[in-house]
């Protein structure tokens, strides 16, 4: 996984609340079993003229050449609900998205990010605003996040300070691999389970031959 | 200390506690499906690493299975023989059970879980698929993940999970005729927001629960990832063993009698603290039908597509203004003057026998109005034969209504079937967001009874018109 550590990038305001994770990846353009070949359809209903088509809706702010290489997105609160298609960070990954900044996220969402390398960051509604109300020119006006200070620094050189839980802070600074680490601790597992096994024995006496 | 419910399951889950709220949790369950399930699956493989404990997985063919009389392996949506044939592939290379085509057992991963009592109180289950907490309702903790999650559970058998804090909701009164548990957790969206439940597990309690049955609560606990909740449970009570007794995975003899020891304790400590408690009365409540794009976009079904709040932050007055636009709705019309094209019955929301059941009173007798496509999909076999021994698929097809073979179906468009361009769609699912039936098609949601009375109708109609 990619480390995220300081980033600095174009940013594009999306400031609508509850953007769902169908919206974010429709499930049509979910078309291989892979998590690859999805950066394509990220935002396809908004983005594109037609359904299934690639004509670039000039009214979408990513189509805008303002915007091109945008890499971090303002949004809405509630940023992910939904689906718990983790293809919706896949395709935002794929893209070149590696921050979003909203006031929330949806929960599953919000893990899938971790796990994927993009920085999941939450500031108050007044401050997402304002922030984006200070984006003239995106190119030179670039947003820029320091996750190990836990600072983002606004184009008119505002620090605004955020809280991410460490865990979260440190699987992204250091891009781990969440099942490497757990399997260090196989044994914890399985003394856990044992004990477990035997004060929950009938969770463990699963009948082999249900046939209906 | 007193214990809530969650505290309780977390606490007999828990291998160790990491740093910062974090923990790391046994699994006792995992369900995959086609959609999800076959990319971790493949992923899992790529990486060299076994599923851990293949007979406590589980996996389902229902998102993007055809869903017409003499199915195959061809499916409308783009690409789906091969997610279907991959997962058939990968579930039996690793050994999981899976729910095929053609099996007996084959349903919806939420209709199917409890129904066989594969999810029972007390265990953890997970499964790369947000509508996983609908399970909480037998007592189970049970939440929906990603992919990358669910290989992370099938590689360890645990999950890192951050403790989200805990909520109870209280529902008091007596529902009356006609109004649901589906009218219960819209009304709740529509009170506190879609982002309600952010960081929650909820409890939900009180007389309305105690009413209720076990598939009412399925219900129920199904759009709590709708209110952005970590999950929702019901302690499980006498209904609740009733309802597993005899189950294919049910506990058996000895271990029954056990494993009851264990439930009868599954309750939250009479003073054991939340961190937050919301209440609702539901003896005033009607039944209540989605006018926009949110579920939290949504009033009782007597009611008027609302005037965007006043003094709103501005992220919240663009989602107005765009809901009204992909709607086609102006502030002020009568949801029951909205004329509709279709109608649907199904999903993990809404699909199981007494939902058919309900629904079938209203239409026994009635025809569906001229123009409107209606669609039933039970949502497991088990449902479908329950259903047709008792005659309900006649009521169905007399009706007008196409009586299907199980699956998600049009609960969700992914590039296959769906309701069409722009049309007006009233259904017993979960979710009305924009393209979600279809591209630009405009979802209602509703109970089952209300979408029948609205198929009846034409228009949105109240089932209380139409009570037997
Ligand atoms: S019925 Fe709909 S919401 Fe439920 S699991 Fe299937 S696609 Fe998801």
């Amino acid at each position: 996984m990619t480390p995220f550590i300081t980033h600095t990038g174009v940013a594009a305001a999306l400031l609508r609340t509850n953007i769902d994770t169908d919206a974010i990846i429709p499930s049509r353009e979910m078309k291989l079993v892979s998590k690859q070949g999805l950066g394509e359809g990220l935002f396809a209903g908004w983005r594109y003229t037609q359904v299934g088509g690639r004509e670039p809706n000039p009214d979408f702010i990513l189509n805008q050449s303002a915007y091109q290489g945008t890499s971090i997105l303002l949004a809405g609160k509630n940023f992910g609900c939904g689906s718990s298609r983790e293809h919706a960070v896949w395709a935002l990954a794929e893209y070149g998205i590696r921050a979003i900044i909203a006031p929330s996220f949806g929960a599953i969402f919000y893990g899938n990010c971790i796990r994927n390398g993009i920085l999941p960051l939450s500031l108050p509604d007044e401050v997402i605003a304002a922030m984006a109300a200070q984006i003239q020119d995106p190119q030179q006006h670039q947003i820029r996040i320091d996750l190990a200070h836990r600072q983002v620094i606004g184009v008119d050189g505002t620090v605004y300070e955020f809280v991410i839980a460490k865990a979260c802070q440190h699987m992204l600074l250091d891009g781990l691999d969440q099942i490497g680490l757990t399997l260090k601790r196989a044994d914890s597992i399985a003394a856990f389970e044992s004990d477990y096994q035997k004060r929950r024995h009938w969770l463990f006496e699963l009948p082999t031959d249900v046939a209906g | 200390m007193a214990q809530t419910l969650f505290d309780k399951l977390w606490a007999d889950h828990e291998v160790t506690v990491l740093e910062d709220s974090l923990s790391l949790l046994y699994i006792d369950r995992i369900f995959l499906h086609e959609r999800t399930g076959s990319v971790a699956l493949e992923s899992l493989v790529a990486a060299g690493r076994p599923v851990l404990n293949p007979e406590k997985v589980f996996c389902s063919m229902d998102h993007i299975v055809d869903t017409h009389s003499g199915r195959t392996d061809e499916t409308l949506v783009p690409s789906g023989k091969q997610f279907i044939q991959s997962t058939r592939k990968a579930s039996q290379a690793a050994g999981i059970r899976l729910f095929d085509i053609d099996d007996p057992m084959q349903g919806i991963v939420h209709v199917i879980s409890p129904e066989l009592g594969i999810v029972q109180p007390g265990c953890t289950l997970i499964c790369p698929d947000s509508h996983t907490c609908s399970q909480g309702a037998l007592g189970a903790l049970a939440w929906g993940v990603g992919s990358s999650e669910a290989e992370h559970a099938l590689a360890t058998n645990t999950l890192v999970v951050k403790k989200p804090k805990t909520m109870r909701v209280n529902l008091t009164g007596v529902l009356e005729p006609g109004v649901t548990a589906k009218d219960v957790i819209l009304q709740l969206i529509a009170q506190y927001g879609a982002a309600g439940g952010t960081g929650y597990a909820i409890e939900f309690a009180g007389e309305v629960i105690d009413a209720m049955g076990i598939e009412a609560r399925l219900t129920l606990c199904n759009m709590a990832v709708e209110f952005s909740a970590f999950t929702a449970l019901i302690a499980p009570d006498h209904k609740t063993l009733d309802y597993i007794e005899g189950k294919p995975y049910a506990p058996q003899g000895d271990s029954w009698l056990q494993a009851k020891q264990h439930w009868d304790t599954l309750f939250s400590d009479h003073d054991a603290r939340f961190d937050k408690e919301l209440s609702l009365d539901c003896s005033q409540l009607a039944p209540v039908v989605s006018w926009g794009t949110s579920p939290q976009h949504s009033c009782a079904v007597t009611g008027t597509v609302p005037v965007m709040p006043e003094q709103s932050a501005s992220s919240d007055q663009s989602s107005y203004q765009r809901a009204y636009q992909y709607m086609d709705l102006q502030p002020g019309q009568a949801l029951t003057s909205l004329v509709i094209d279709a109608a649907f019955i199904g999903s993990c929301t809404n699909s199981r026998i007494s939902d058919l059941r309900e629904a079938a009173a209203i239409l026994r007798g009635r025809k569906v109005a001229a123009g409107v496509k209606a669609i039933c999909v039970p949502g497991s076999k088990a449902v479908k034969r329950v259903a047709e021994a008792e005659g309900l698929d006649q009521i169905f097809i007399a009706a007008g209504f196409e009586w299907r073979e199980p699956g998600c179906s049009m609960c969700f468009f992914a590039g296959g079937e769906n309701f069409g361009f722009q049309k007006r769609v009233i259904s017993s699912t979960n979710r009305n967001f924009e393209g979600r039936q279809g591209p630009e098609t405009r979802t209602h949601l509703a109970s089952p009874v209300t979408v029948a009375a609205s198929a009846i109708a034409g228009r949105i109609a109240d089932p209380r018109d139409y009570l037997p």
